[in-house]
């Protein structure tokens, strides 16, 4: 029979990932944290705080939320999901165990990022059609591409976040309560909730210096109705870029396929 | 390609330090192809160590290994493709049942085995479509065999593979390892149950604070073959151990109700005890004549570093 590993790394990797994704989809907290919660707070958040015009582009609120959310679902099945995951993998063998067989390691980082980045995307697209047959959102057609394109790059920054910081995390228990911890702050400061123009410049300048507000501010500027283009805001892909990089070196030096009890 | 009694497993003079603690001083072993060899020990005498230096997880400090003519510190994707392993704690995979389990594994592999054929040997078709987090422990013990079985290796290591089982669940696992066997492939078991490596090993070395202190086969361990046999009897009331015959009393070992004697020549002496009990019109029905068993050989070997 011809298996995956027979037929060249692209097909394992989506083997990989058609796994990884069959028990994501399983796991109902998972779910509920990257699939639901964030259309969950797009209708909360235009209930609570009406849809009035915000922010400097003066758009509907359900125009700021969406791309706003959007970035906290990609950080949700990115970086909080994966670190949960790799985390309780790890302790609990799962990953020893893979390395045990003749899988490369990077088709595993690739199937599972993978799994993330077509979960993350989902939920983007799950966002625009709440937000577009509730609240009115457009999208224009031209930032397409650029909103996908920022999302993707997005995705694989927060994962290999993931990777990086499921190295300090010594078990499963951990995992949610740190990234939350990482998180929550984050979101507050750059824009995914609130209209961060709102905030205190020293606060902006924090959050800068943070992926997050580059995720949530390309997205954002992507649905802004008065820009015209591609969408792709620059800049922020290369802030991006560069956390990538960071998390790829951590990965590099720190990541370990073994429980944390048993190294050496 | 397979050469019978060709070593599948070579080691010479294996160290492993952590800091200052020696946890594996310089061990010899040799496994040769077909054969289910158990590596013995107690707790923290170095098994696991000395596997996963074998599996290629841990760095050697010292000394030579190759595992199937490899080592396995610079093992490949062809060296994996002949090894499996079954580690000592590995949980299932999460939200996968036992089939989905093997097959995402078996796409790992270049020639896997058949995935029914194997969920068959493992005694796992009931469940099948059951999630693996939800099998018993005997079950994901049995997954995981399956599971290192599922690329078809030459050499399986098996970590402790019934730790915790209940008598039940511990004979359905040998019976499957037994499997094993007849399918051709060579089995490396740790284990600190004498009971199962006399079971299932056709040779057995102990290793205890990080050295082999025996080696043989389950008859031969330890010298257990050519070991003193004891010979014990209760004596009615009104006799006692100085009644024997001088030569009698030479053996004897322990008197508390019970005497016991301690021969070489077992034969020879319970004759001579016979001798004596059926002149004085004596009999002894509770007399029991015995080699020590693996276990007290086991535990004889190991006290020292216990």
């Amino acid at each position: 029979m011809t298996t995956a590993a027979s037929r060249g790394p692209a097909a394992l990797v989506l083997h990989q990932a058609r796994y990884d994704l069959r028990a994501f989809l399983r796991n109902k907290q998972a779910r509920f944290f990257t699939l639901i919660l964030p259309l969950l707070f797009l209708i909360i958040f235009v209930g609570v705080f009406g849809n009035h015009r915000v922010g400097p582009a003066r758009v509907h609120a359900s125009t700021y939320y969406v791309p706003g959310l959007s970035a906290m679902a990609v950080i949700a099945a990115s970086f909080v999901n994966l670190v949960i995951s790799i985390t309780a993998q790890r302790e609990s063998g799962v990953l020893k165990r893979r390395r045990s067989t003749p899988v490369p390691a990077w088709v595993l980082i690739a199937g599972r990022s993978l799994t993330a980045i077509g979960v993350s995307l989902t939920t983007m697209v799950l966002l625009l059609l709440v937000g577009r047959f509730a609240y009115g959102v457009r999208l224009r057609t031209e930032a397409l591409p650029g909103v996908a394109f920022t999302a993707v790059v997005g995705s694989i920054t927060f994962c290999v976040l993931g990777y990086a910081l499921s190295t300090a995390i010594r078990n499963e228990d951990a995992a949610q309560p740190m990234t939350q911890a990482i998180m929550l702050p984050l979101y507050f400061i750059s824009g995914v909730f609130v209209v961060n123009t709102a905030l205190p410049a020293w606060l902006r300048h924090v959050a800068q210096v943070f992926p997050v507000e580059h995720l949530a501010d390309g997205l954002h500027r992507a649905y802004d109705p008065t820009v015209h283009g591609a969408g792709i805001v620059w800049s922020d892909i290369g802030v991006l870029a560069l956390w990538a990089a960071i998390g790829i070196v951590v990965s590099l030096r720190q990541f370990s396929w073994v429980p944390a009890a048993s190294r050496g | 390609m397979q050469v019978p009694d060709e070593p599948v497993v070579e080691v010479q003079g294996l160290k492993k330090r952590y800091g200052s603690l020696e946890a594996v001083a310089g061990i010899d072993l040799e496994v040769r192809r077909g054969e289910i060899f158990a590596f013995l020990g107690p707790n923290g005498a170095g098994k696991t160590t000395t596997v996963e230096i074998l599996e290629g997880f841990r760095r050697r400090s010292e000394g030579e290994v190759t595992v199937l003519g490899v080592d396995p510190s610079r093992g490949d994707t062809e060296w994996r493709n002949r090894v499996g392993a079954v580690l000592q704690e590995s949980n299932p995979e999460p939200g996968l049942t036992v089939r989905e389990c093997l097959e995402l594994y078996a796409g790992y592999y270049e020639r896997p085995r058949g995935i029914d054929e194997t969920i068959a040997l493992t005694g796992l078709e009931e469940k099948a479509d059951t999630l693996a987090p939800q099998l018993s422990g005997g079950q994901r013990r049995r997954l995981d065999v399956a599971l290192a079985l599922i690329g078809d290796p030459e050499l399986i290591f098996l970590d402790e593979p019934t730790t915790g089982f209940d008598p039940s669940a511990r004979r359905t696992a040998w019976h499957v390892i037994d499997g094993l066997r007849a399918l051709g492939k060579t089995v490396f078991l740790t284990t600190h149950y004498m009971d199962e490596a006399e079971q299932l090993a056709d040779r057995i070395a102990v290793i205890a604070g990080g050295r082999i202190v025996a080696e043989g086969t389950p008859g031969t361990l330890g010298g257990r073959n050519s070991m003193a046999a004891t010979i014990r009897f209760t004596l009615p009331d009104g006799t006692g151990a100085r009644d024997l015959p001088p030569e009698l009393r030479a053996l004897l070992a322990g008197e508390n109700g019970l005497v016991t004697l301690t021969t070489e020549t077992p034969l020879v002496h319970v004759r001579a005890l016979a001798d004596w009990a059926l002149g004085r019109g004596i009999d002894l029905p509770d007399l029991d004549v015995r080699r020590p068993t693996l276990e007290e050989v086991y535990l004889e070997l190991t006290r020292e570093s216990a």
